[in-house]
């Protein structure tokens, strides 16, 4: 027997997917002019690799393969962890980082909406923790060194680990802006030499400033799509840049601006794309805002103070297990029980 | 030797108040149970039929509670009955078990009045005081009162009681749980 | 119609809601048409929220248009009449209009086709008091026609120094439905005297009739016929959102008041008519016009798509034939698209609630894809109007957590399907909680059921505990009377004693059959003492000896357990016998006493309960109409 609504909106998920995956254009596209073809190779390898452990984990739990591998959901995964990845990592690492983060991260709690952890952060800290040299093996912007890495020989590096005669990775490698700071910081170099370095643009790394202003560009598309709640990016962006704001009126000397901590790292990519991913956070709105509020802030705690130049991955890890506590204790008043609410979902 | 002392003397504080910490909380705390009885007894579905062999539904919980019985042998609580015991009791779940009948549908009793003889058995068999009538007069059972027990039903004389299934309603019906094939293949 | 009346100056949004799209061009173009007098009609008896209606006719009778064929029973129900002349040929179970596909009884009327009007008067509504037009109201069938169908005169009286407001809800949310729309464009001075007396009843200070932006003609033909009001009133145009005609919604976009769960608008000061309910009272009142017929919009996949009056009872087969339903019409929606049901058969007979009728096509109305599982995105509870976390809801109701699912005030939810029309995964959340609530309600019924007979079980077994302990007394007791009159021997006052004695027994057997009447009359459910009975129990045992022809029938077993009942009631009468008459008066009066606190107790019961009754129907009742 058929049910009342007897018609629904036509806005499938493979719609919302398709659109968050449009928003990342525009950055892929920045990433890849600054970075090289590498960038696509991470990618298209996570891509793949991401969908062929999905069909795989579906048959094995005897769910149909094609709506769930067309929905996009691990297209989208794959995305996001290709983009926080070195562009020049090894191949295996991106293959192996994607059928974990489908297999263990999403499956293995019962797959599209049931994950508890974001299944790219998932991916991207295990590798992180485990192959920690490789994960913090940048390549420089092109033009900021004399040499850089054509797109033969990025190709080789990738999937060989060597390169044509003549060429030293050392020669191209270059830290990340965030992590140049810290490391130079702890050598006591003063802040403004420091940005005196030639990888340094006007607010954040040369390219990577220009990159997160393409996630910014992406992130605005869904918002204006209404695909994610702006509480999310919003308090996310507030929070990181008004804890860096405090240090940085305190000690200039030692801490760096907030704009900086903006368009470094993964914070717009994380601001508007992970942390807004509605299955691993919590769904009522003041929930929302203190998930994103105790992200920017462990992220910034985790950047400044911690052992990692980025710690965005983390604090959503982190937040994602607080996500059912703080749903539990944010529950809106419902209609005509505004006021007199309260204790009902203080017991369970 | 001093310092030595003084750890002692610090552990002795700090044991001394968590102590009275515990000890004040397990006052302030303190959970007034029901007694176990009475929550087996909640579940239990008070036909009083006697099919777990114990003579009504409380004896029943007194003996699960004394874990002198199984949560397997109520027949009309079902399997959704022991789901519940087992919950309450932190048992595993058991099938019912056949001894003591199987689970059916709701039914209550109904006394073919052209053959009641008016022998008032029925009126002493009933735990729940169901029937009315009186010696040589026509008895008759409320329906929403009777719990489908059967108990009346072996003391009858002329055999004029008989169990009638007690169907749907429109206001009674329920919706059913929503059945809608996530899984194409099935056989999993 | 792409015309879009101006908005009101101040309305009040509520949270959420959906836009779907309105399909009310199809049917609101053409003028209301008199619908067709079938060959038979199944009236459904239970046509109110509350109780089913009592038929007062039988099967043969010829009945005359207009004549109630079916008392309401008790306050929350309302009365049926036969929409037509004709004759009743069965009073059965049959197919109603419900999703369950369930009998219930109808009464079947075969019309003679002379559609003879019983005799009408007007109801001088001025002069009679508020009991008298309640129970008129009851009687001429009068419920809400929005699709709740409360019965309407419950919602008059009560507020004793009248209403702030009173809201008529004309704003007709769903989409396809057009009934009220044509209503007000047609009959907007009929509506308007409507609402004149339920101002005057209600003593509303102030009357807000709030429509929708997209129903222009309506609101200017109210507008225009509410110029010669002479109480504060006014058309409010709200935007067309669903579900803006919710009971709850309306009066939130309308005053700004939250009518919180589990209270009346009324203790608000508000109170909530629809504009087709609001007509009926008119015509009741007015020409003494039962609720016979209603407006109803036939559309979908018709070829004359529009607005009947139909008879109430109308089989919808008849309507749909009258509309011109197609071949490839698969089934049948009684109500609107977001919150009616597919009807089992287009045998059943339309019903008061049955504002709308749409008959599905695949063109139409697609197969809808595939459920996905959730992923929390939180559209549904952007779109929600109760302000619920639906994606819980449905997790909680998957999963038969119904505790949580209370907790998280599942019986908020009033079902307007706003959720499930947003899921970008195409859950049909609705379904979760219409399946969690019926289960709920379910459990508190069988629970309620096993308290009660818990209690009567402990009540039975502290009376044979009683009557154990009685007897071993009195045997006691006589064990020393007999002492005691050996040693007395002849009393001079012995003579006078024995009468005195035999008076008092048969003062108290009197008393014992008056008060075993009393009981029996007040409430034969309450256990049954078998002494509180003694007099037909003594009677029958004092009968000299058991009939012999039906033992004679029955095997020797049979014969025996009898003859040891025979016995034990011969052994108890003659127990009651040897009790003395002291204690004979005083377990009678004891037992009066007893059967009297009994019998207030069921009555204070039975007034709680129908308190209750009617203040969970006021709540169920405010769920969103047309």
């Amino acid at each position: 027997m058929n049910t009342s609504p007897f018609f629904i909106k036509p806005t499938p998920l493979q719609v919302v997917m398709f659109k968050v995956a449009l928003a990342l254009v525009p950055a892929i596209a920045v990433y890849t002019y600054s970075f090289g073809i590498g960038v696509l190779v991470q990618i298209t390898l996570a891509t793949i690799t991401a969908l062929a452990t999905e069909a795989f984990c579906l048959k094995l739990r005897s769910y149909p393969i094609k709506p769930f591998v067309t929905d996009g959901s691990a297209i989208v995964t794959a995305w996001l962890m290709a983009l926080s990845f070195p562009p020049l990592a090894p191949w295996w690492m991106i293959v192996v980082a994607a059928a974990i983060s489908i297999a263990l991260a999403k499956h293995m709690y019962g797959g599209l909406g049931q994950n508890t952890f974001n299944p790219a952060m998932v991916g991207f800290a295990i590798m992180i923790v485990s192959f920690p040299a490789q994960m913090s093996r940048w390549a420089a912007p092109f033009g900021v060194l004399p040499q850089s890495l054509d797109w033969s020989a990025q190709l080789s590096w990738i999937f060989t680990g060597h390169l044509p005669a003549g060429l030293a990775f050392d020669a191209v490698a270059s830290a990340t802006p965030l992590d140049t700071v810290k490391t130079q910081l702890m050598q006591h170099a003063s802040m403004s030499h420091i940005f005196q370095s030639p990888l340094f643009g006007a607010i954040g790394g040369i390219g990577t400033e220009w990159i997160t202003a393409a996630y910014l560009l992406g992130g605005l598309y869904l918002l204006w799509q209404k695909l994610i709640p702006w509480q999310i990016p919003v308090t996310f962006l507030a929070v990181l840049g008004g804890v860096a704001g405090i240090f940085h009126l305190v000690d200039p000397t030692h801490y760096t601006s907030p704009l900086f901590h903006w368009f470094s790292g993964a914070a717009m990519l994380g601001a508007f794309f992970i942390v807004t991913d509605p299955v691993t956070g919590p769904t009522t709105p003041l929930g929302r805002v203190i998930f994103a509020a105790l992200i920017g802030l462990l992220t910034y705690l985790i950047r400044v103070f911690g052992g990692y130049p980025d710690g965005i991955a983390f604090a959503v890890l982190i937040m994602n297990l607080a996500a059912p506590f703080i749903d539990q204790y944010t529950q809106p008043a419902v209609f005509g029980r505004k006021g007199k609410q309260k204790k009902a979902g203080a017991q369970s | 030797m001093l310092t030595f002392t003084l750890a002692i003397a610090i552990m002795a504080i700090l044991a001394i108040l968590l102590g009275a910490v515990l000890g004040w909380a397990a006052i302030k705390y303190k959970v007034d149970e029901d007694p176990l009885v009475d929550k087996i007894d909640a579940i239990l579905p008070q036909t009083q039929c006697g099919q777990c062999g114990f003579p009504g539904c409380k004896p029943y919980a007194t003996a699960i509670a004394n874990e002198e019985a199984d949560i397997n042998r109520c027949p009309p609580g079902g399997e959704d009955g022991i789901r519940k015991l087992a919950d309450l009791l932190g048992k595993e779940f058991k099938a019912l078990n056949a001894e003591n009948g199987e689970e059916k549908a709701k039914a209550v009793a109904v006394i073919d009045e052209d053959t009641c003889i008016g022998c008032t058995l029925c009126i002493q068999a009933c735990p729940v005081d169901a029937i009315v009538g009186a010696a040589k007069h026509l008895h008759t059972i409320v329906s929403s009162e009777c719990t489908g027990c059967e108990l009346c039903i072996a003391p009858c004389p002329v055999d004029c009681i008989s169990m009638q299934t007690v169907g749907e309603t429109v206001s009674t019906w329920k919706w059913r749980y929503p059945v809608i094939p996530l899984t194409v293949k099935a056989a999993a | 119609m792409n015309a879009r009346a101006a908005l009101a100056v101040t309305f009040f949004p509520f949270h959420g809601g959906v836009h779907p799209p309105e399909h009310k061009d199809e049917s609101s173009g053409s003028p209301i048409v008199a619908g067709p007098i079938p060959a038979t009609l199944v009236v459904p008896l239970h046509q109110s929220i509350g109780n089913m209606a009592k038929a007062l006719v039988n099967v043969g009778d010829h009945v005359l248009k207009g004549q109630m064929i079916a008392a309401a029973d008790g306050t929350v129900s309302a009365a049926v009449h036969a929409p037509t002349s004709g004759r009743v040929v069965s009073i059965s179970p049959q197919r109603v209009p419900h999703p369950s596909g369930l009998l219930e009884y109808c009464i079947t009327i075969e019309s003679d086709g002379e559609d003879r009007w019983i005799d009408r008067n007007r109801f001088d509504w001025r002069n009679a008091d508020g009991r008298a037009i309640r129970d008129y109201l009851r009687d001429m069938g009068v419920v809400g026609l929005g699709g709740a169908v409360f019965p309407s005169h419950l919602k008059i009286g009560g507020a004793k120094d009248g209403l702030d407001t009173l809201v008529i809800n004309a704003a007709e949310c769903e989409p396809f439905i057009t009934c009220d729309d044509r209503l007000m464009r047609e009959r907007a001075s009929q509506v308007v005297e409507g609402i004149k007396i339920l101002q005057a009843l209600l003593q509303a200070r102030e009357v807000l009739i709030g429509v929708e932006d997209n129903k222009p003609e309506a609101i200017d033909a109210m507008r225009a016929a509410i110029a010669g009001c002479d109480f504060k009133i006014e058309v409010v145009v709200v935007p067309t959102l669903y579900p803006s005609g919710g009971a709850k919604q309306l009066i939130k976009l309308l005053t700004n008041k939250e009518v919180p769960s589990g209270v009346r608008s009324t203790d608000l000061g508000v109170q909530c008519f629809n504009v087709a309910t609001v007509y009926t009272i008119y015509r009741a009142i007015e020409h003494g016009e039962p609720v016979i017929s209603r407006v109803v919009t036939l559309t979908g996949n018709v070829d004359r798509p529009g607005n009947v009056d139909a008879l109430i009872g109308t089989p919808i087969a008849d309507l749909l034939a009258f509309a011109g339903n197609k071949a490839d019409s698969d089934s049948y929606i009684y109500g609107g698209p977001m919150m009616g049901f597919e009807i089992p058969g287009t045998d059943v007979g339309l019903s008061k609630a049955g504002n709308c009728i749409i008959a599905k096509s695949s063109g139409l109305f697609p197969a809808k894809p595939a459920e996905m599982p959730c992923i929390r995105c939180g559209k549904c509870a952007d779109a929600c109007p109760a302000e619920l976390q639906p994606m819980d809801l449905y997790w909680f109701g998957k999963s038969k957590n119904f505790g949580k699912a209370q907790e998280r005030n599942l019986f908020d939810c009033i079902e307007c399907g706003a959720c499930a029309y947003v899921c970008p995964s195409n859950i049909q959340l609705v379904d979760y909680f219409r399946f969690s609530k019926s289960e709920i309600w379910a459990a508190e019924k069988s629970k309620k059921a096993a308290d009660q007979a818990r209690e009567r079980h402990e009540f039975r077994q502290f009376r044979e505990e009683r009557e154990k302990r009685e007897r071993a007394e009195r045997l006691a007791a006589k064990a020393a009377q007999k002492h005691d009159a050996a040693a007395a021997s002849s009393d001079p006052a012995d003579a006078e004693r024995a009468a005195k004695i035999k008076a008092a027994m048969e003062r108290a057997a009197a008393k014992k059959a008056e008060a075993a009447a009393a009981q029996v009359a007040a409430d034969p459910i309450t256990p049954l003492d078998p002494d509180a009975t003694a007099v037909p129990v003594a009677e029958a045992v004092s009968a000299p000896a058991p009939e012999p022809a039906p033992v004679s029938q029955l095997d020797p077993e049979k014969a025996e357990r009898i003859r040891a009942a025979m016995e034990k009631r011969a052994a108890e009468k003659a127990e009651l016998e040897a009790m003395s008459p002291e204690e004979k008066a005083a377990r009678e009066a004891e037992k009066k006493a007893k059967i009297e606190a009994a019998m207030a107790a069921a009555a204070a019961k039975k007034a709680a309960k129908a308190a209750e009754a009617a203040k969970a129907q006021g709540d169920q009742a405010d769920g969103p109409g047309a």
